[in-house]
């Protein structure tokens, strides 16, 4: 399938008292239609001003050095501003970190809504809050249309994250941007989250591109994953790919410094910081921090190599003439097969499946005049099924 | 485990503690309500639970920056809330020392490394000159994996990762007996948490410290923990040693809980079912902590005890 987004060669820096930040070094990657690319890296890697790059919301010092964005074919770098404004919000979308600071606290949350779809459909208000209120139920919100009339802070975190999703798509954009949409929320919240998304996308037919630093959420949404380490993507790869026979060093740090349920001993820990990009390393960035590092990480940067159709890395380790290595222990593992055994959660009374369209946490259920009916059907019409334990 | 525990000195006693904000006014919350724990020497007790349960709560009033509502703690069999004067405060802080979730701000922007650890031990008198300072500000620096470099420098010269170390070395300057570890790692990056977990383990050993770890990433406090409580809405719902909750959880929430992590195993993640928790109605009977098996507590009613009972056996025969 045709490409929807094609990023190459992009270097972006930033200009600061210190110098110039090379904040993004040579980054290729493209997306398809439908499919949900995850960035993942730890803070400072770039996957930020990479997805912020894709939207044109730079800082004003960052400059765009060299490269190109191709969107539908169509070079992002060159727009002028005012292509931009019809572009973000309607065709490429962005669900920000903090759901509590990227809505405004002094306007009813069915405007905000509404606004972009006002502002980028050749509707009329009414259509446009009607629209707005369907999206608030699609996210989960119950009671939407009272809802409407409500200011963000009559809202729970992850109610506000399900109605800056529902803005997100209010003109059912071609690409997501999700920069940590999870990151601020507690994990059952963050599961629902997750699952909300994922069924959404299968609805509107979106591709997604989610930045995270949690290989646990990557795990979990994502089709291909590309991890990036000091401005570059080292590795990308189908999810399974990535997590079953990672090639990097970086990847294989990452994956070893996260214990699973049943590591035990000392934990694998990447010694070292990152780069300072004022001055990046030559050669592999990460070769300093790591104890695969050969001679030639030092002097020359690692091209990508290919695994496989899907699978690409950007280490020495892969060339012909490189010696064998042994992974650390638990990515030996992995390679073999060892998978994380799923836990024997026998349901008690109390508990039931969760579905993406579960509101909330029933504790910080504000909405507290929908009646025990009510939502019965709202669930019955969707065909839920809900879950009930027998033990306990 | 369990066994083990028996013989062991119980350096904390947490007896129903209470605490409440607004106590009288109509938006009173109760933050903690009714808990009880003990924790051993040497041992690390991880609390979980989600964002407002009551777990920083409970490691705030424990060492005394609150004072609780009702109930008491016993520090080294002393009760930590009737301690008077000067004296006897130094010498219960002391002993107990915290770390903070925020790196960023939990040290003094304005202050050097060397003056931030050495506060410490000129307040408690444990030098006799400045160069005996220096000299355990060295120690310390070198013990965390700084160096002695560092201490002409101020915070903001240092990575979020090398300041939670400099928050470690402050808390270790007066030889502490506990430790209460409040989300230590959460605001730091992957490959640097794992640094400072090892880091935490490895002190642990040297110096036979007890950690009181708090925190809602869940697989991490598994790692490091040798008990776990779990707590929802101000009350702990289960506690047990922390293979037994993983593998043998007893109380709904823990189970939700449980269910909600997420793995770096595309595989798992694509057969594993979430669970929604949602307390039972109040039906008159009494809630209470009941051992169901040896050092495995759950909140629950006395009618619950056989069926919990029947359920741990179930497990014993799956995991057989």
């Amino acid at each position: 399938m045709e490409n929807i987004l094609e990023v190459k060669d992009l270097n972006i820096s930033f200009d600061t008292y210190a110098g110039k930040v090379q904040a993004i070094r040579g980054v290729n990657f493209n997306l398809k239609p439908g499919e949900t690319l995850a960035i993942v890296g730890e803070s400072g890697s770039g996957k930020s001003v990479t997805s912020r790059s894709i939207m044109r919301l730079l800082a004003n010092n960052a400059n765009i050095e060299k490269g190109e964005i191709l969107f539908k074919g169509e070079d992002i770098v060159k727009k002028s501003e005012k292509e931009m404004r019809s572009i973000r919000g309607s065709e490429i979308a962005m669900i920000f970190q903090d759901p509590m600071t990227s809505l405004n606290p002094t306007q009813k949350i069915g405007k905000q809504i509404a606004e972009p779809i006002l502002k980028h459909q050749n509707v009329s208000k009414k259509e446009a809050y009607e629209r707005a209120e369907e999206l608030l139920g699609l996210v989960g919100i119950p009671n939407p249309k009272k809802r409407m009339d409500q200011f963000p802070h009559q809202f729970s975190g992850g109610q506000r994250q399900r109605i800056v999703i529902a803005i997100a798509l209010g003109c059912n954009p071609d690409i997501l941007i999700a920069d940590e949409p999870t990151t601020a929320l507690d994990v059952t919240i963050q599961a629902q989250i997750l699952e909300l998304m994922k069924e959404l996308q299968k609805k509107i037919k979106t591709s997604i591109i989610f930045i995270t630093h949690d290989l646990g959420v990557v795990a979990n949404v994502a089709d291909r994953v590309a991890v990036m380490y000091a401005g570059k993507i080292v590795e990308v790869g189908s999810v399974d790919e990535v997590f079953y026979n990672p090639q990097h060093p970086y990847t294989w740090g990452l994956l070893s410094s996260m214990p699973t349920l049943e590591t035990e001993g000392e934990l694998y820990a990447i010694p070292g910081t990152p780069p300072d990009l004022l001055n990046p390393p030559k050669g592999d960035a990460f070769a300093p921090r790591s104890e695969y590092a050969m001679k030639i990480d030092t002097m020359e940067e690692p091209p990508f190599f290919k695994v496989s159709d899907t699978h690409y890395a950007a280490t020495w380790l892969l060339h012909p003439d490189a010696p064998e290595v042994t992974p650390p222990a638990g990515i030996v593992e992995r390679q073999k097969g060892y998978r994380a055994r799923v836990l024997d959660v026998q349901p008690s009374e109390g508990l039931k499946e969760m579905s993406s369209q579960d509101a909330e946490d029933h504790l910080r259920q504000t909405d507290s005049e929908l009646s025990p009916d009510e939502i019965a059907t709202r669930k019955d019409k969707e065909g839920e099924t809900v879950y009930h334990g027998s033990i306990l | 485990m369990e066994a083990s525990s028996k013989n062991r000195k119980k350096i904390l006693e947490v007896k129903n503690l209470k605490q409440y904000f607004n106590v009288g006014s109509d938006n009173e919350v109760k933050a903690i309500d009714d808990v009880s724990f003990d924790i051993y020497e040497g041992e690390t007790l991880g609390l979980v639970g989600e964002s407002g349960c009551g777990k920083t709560t409970t490691g705030r009033t424990i060492i005394r920056l609150y004072d609780p509502t009702d109930g008491e703690i016993l520090f080294d069999g002393t009760r930590v809330h009737d301690l008077h004067g000067r004296k006897a405060q130094l010498e219960f802080r002391k002993n107990m020392q915290m770390i903070f979730q925020d790196p960023y701000a939990s040290l003094n922007p304005r202050m050097k490394v060397r003056d931030i650890i050495a506060e410490g031990i000129n307040i408690h008198g444990l030098a006799n000159s400045e160069e005996e300072v220096d000299q355990r500000v060295e120690e310390l620096l070198s013990l965390v994996g700084l160096n002695k470099d560092h201490a002409s420098r101020y915070p903001h010269e240092f990575s979020g990762g090398q300041r939670q170390r400099i928050g470690i070395a402050r808390a270790l300057a007066v030889n502490p007996k506990m430790i209460i570890a409040d989300e230590p790692i959460s605001a730091l990056d992957v490959s640097i948490q794992a640094q400072v977990v090892n880091l935490l383990m490895e002190l642990q050993k040297e110096q036979n410290l007890t950690y009181l770890f708090i925190a809602h990433d869940l697989s991490m406090v598994k790692y490091i923990s040798d008990r776990i409580a779990v707590m929802y809405f101000g009350k702990i719902v289960e506690l047990a040693p922390a293979e037994d909750v993983y593998n043998r959880p007893l109380h709904p929430y823990t189970e939700s809980l449980l269910s909600a992590i997420p793995l770096p195993d595309p595989e798992y993640e694509r057969n594993r079912k979430r669970f929604t928790y949602t307390p039972r109605e109040d039906n008159g009977e009494e809630e209470k902590m009941r051992e169901i098996a040896p050092g495995h507590f759950v909140l629950c009613r006395e009618s619950d005890v056989p069926k919990l009972q029947e359920k741990l056996e179930k497990y014993s025969m799956a995991h057989a």
